[in-house]
């Protein structure tokens, strides 16, 4: 149904992004094998690639960050192209049922970010192994497949966002700067304006005997409860958990005494896969949700849309 | 139009292939097309006329099912396009007003495609687009990509495109507007053609009155919703114009019934 695969623009962002992650996985990679020089060789290191920093940002952040641009390139044209070049109503009236042109749009869409992301994945890990000299282990390869799944539902749900677009705006450029839009207020504002709402509602204080503990807390969680409200927050949670086996949590702050201090310090091991799981399963049911909320909007609408409107 | 009683002498060709009762489309409280009753008998080339705006084309939509009447029955080769647009689709080809194609692609691909959305194998679609294009006078102009196309061939490449389906019945939306007299007299002679030769029901909406005039068996004038007159030309001729006339217009009918609504 679809010719992504021809399309320049289409080559032009995918060639970008693996560029990009090619780039970040050899300067990490080159920075893990400084450090683990004469070392003995921590477990699960393989996943540093994904998520150390490197210099500027690890890759698993760049996704989190550009990943939606995929989404939204893919999508954001998809049905008000056919309706400019008015081949819609001529496909319409083809023995086809409605919502298949719609359930390919998507489907074709989900398959081309597929392909994309397993196969910059493939490439880092390709390169890592060339680089740090170390083999993946099965529950590395795990960590692996869930990231990659969730990352695929991440961008098909800016996908879905970006197409919803293309069947409400009857311009290609209006679909695509609000699908731009949602991504720009999701991805700064959201988290700022976190901050500042937090501050507004629960102002946290600073006298003299210290910060008001109780006062901080509640700013922090009004802070985490908004800025849940971003697809990329839940997405950066959820994928750096489960790639970064020491994080036990996705809270920011935990209040915790001396003793659960020292308990937890003794206690500095790798969670096993299912516990680095169970701890983001919220997020990835969430971010399911949203993705299939998202594309079932965007079916109801096409469906329900007036075909004199073109 | 009727049927005799005997078993063995039911003229098939007479048979009703559009049958709307009661046709109504509302948006809103605006009325588009108000209880319209037609019959299209099979193998007429059938002039649907009427100002911009008259309601044409969205009674095309609704016969097509890809507008849901508010109220009224329709029937088309015998289906409900509205509960059933699947089977009329099949074999119903629909030219809109000013057809797109997928300009980055040459004719053939662009036939192929919608080919293989009909779910014809390559195997029979290949050789109906070869028929189809030299019906359309197009074989030549076969490798060039769609977006390099004339006003004039993009439309033949319209009919073109409808004809692989092997369609029973065509709806045409202003299949001449925009075209310049040469490009006029050939999709005129096409669609002429198309009945005479394959027996295809056509129904083409249009204002252009003395094309329509060239080509129609019968016509039917709608206006603002209503379709205020239907028959044979001749017809609506010798009630509207007097017995005697012989040298008539369509123009001069049609200006008739429009200055009457």
């Amino acid at each position: 149904m679809e010719d992504h695969f021809s399309s320049i623009r289409f080559l032009l962002i995918s060639a970008l992004i693996v560029m990009v992650g090619v780039i970040i996985a050899s300067m990490v990679g080159m920075g893990i094998q400084e450090e683990s020089k004469g070392m003995a060789k921590p477990t699960l290191i393989f996943l540093w690639l994904f998520t150390s920093t490197g210099k500027l940002f690890s890759f698993v952040q760049f996704i989190g960050f550009f990943g939606p641009l995929i989404g939204i390139f893919l999508g954001f044209d998809s049905i008000n192209r056919e309706r400019v070049s008015r081949t819609l109503s001529k496909l319409l009236s083809q023995p086809i049922y409605r919502d298949s042109v719609i359930n390919a749009k998507f489907l074709s869409g989900v398959a081309m970010i597929a392909i994309v992301l397993v196969a910059i994945v493939l490439i880092i890990s390709g390169l890592g192994i060339r680089l740090i000299g170390v083999v993946p282990g099965g529950e590395e390869v795990w960590r692996l497949v869930i990231y990659l799944i969730a990352s695929i539902l991440y961008v098909s749900f800016w996908l879905g966002i970006s197409i919803l677009f293309s069947v409400m705006f009857r311009s290609t450029a209006t679909s695509a700067l609000a699908s731009l839009a949602i991504w720009i207020f999701f991805s700064f504002f959201v988290s700022l304006g976190a901050g500042a709402l937090a501050n507004a509602i629960a102002p946290v204080s600073q006298s003299a005997s210290g910060i008001d503990v109780d006062a901080a807390i509640k700013n922090a969680q009004i802070q985490r409860t908004i800025s849940l409200f971003s697809p990329m927050t839940l997405y950066s949670d959820a994928t750096t958990t489960i790639l970064d086996p020491m994080r036990k949590t996705t809270q920011a702050l935990i209040l915790m005494g001396p003793l659960e201090r020292l308990s937890l310090s003794r206690f500095q091991n790798p969670l096993p896969l299912l516990q680095s799981l169970f701890i983001v399963i919220p997020h990835l049911i969430s971010i399911v949700a949203i993705t299939i909320l998202c594309f079932g909007v965007c079916y109801l609408v096409f469906m329900r849309q007036e075909i004199r409107t073109v | 139009m009727l049927y005799s009683s005997g078993w063995g002498d039911v003229n098939v060709e007479n048979q009703a292939i559009i049958e709307a009762e009661g046709l109504t489309k509302k948006y809103g409280h605006q009325i588009v097309v108000n209880h319209l009753n037609l019959q299209i008998r099979e193998g007429e080339v059938f002039g649907f006329l009427g100002p911009n705006g008259a309601g044409k084309t969205t009674t095309l939509l609704m016969f097509l099912g890809l507008t849901e009447p508010t109220s009224g029955k329709v029937s088309v080769i015998g289906f409900d396009p509205t509960r059933d647009p699947f089977h009329v689709k099949e074999k119903v080809g629909y030219l809109p007003e000013n057809v797109g194609f997928y300009d980055d692609m040459d004719a053939r691909q662009n036939l192929q495609y919608i080919a293989r959305l009909n779910r014809i194998p390559d195997k029979i679609s290949a050789g109906r687009i070869d028929e189809s294009l030299k019906v359309v006078d197009l074989l030549e102009e076969v490798g060039k990509k769609v977006g390099t196309y004339s006003k004039g061939m993009r439309q033949r490449l319209g009919i073109a495109e409808v004809l692989i389906k092997e369609p029973k019945l065509i709806f045409l939306d202003e299949p001449t507007i925009g075209l310049d007299p040469d490009g006029t007299n050939r999709m005129l002679d096409l669609i002429h053609s198309l009945s005479r030769e394959k027996n295809i029901t056509l129904f083409l909406s249009s204002h252009l009155l003395d094309q329509v005039q060239r080509i129609c068996d019968r016509v039917g004038i709608m206006i603002k919703g209503d379709l205020v007159a239907m028959g044979p030309i001749e017809e609506l001729a010798k009630k509207k114009l007097g017995v005697d006339k012989e040298h008539y217009t369509l123009e001069e009918i049609y200006m008739k019934y429009f200055k009457e609504a």
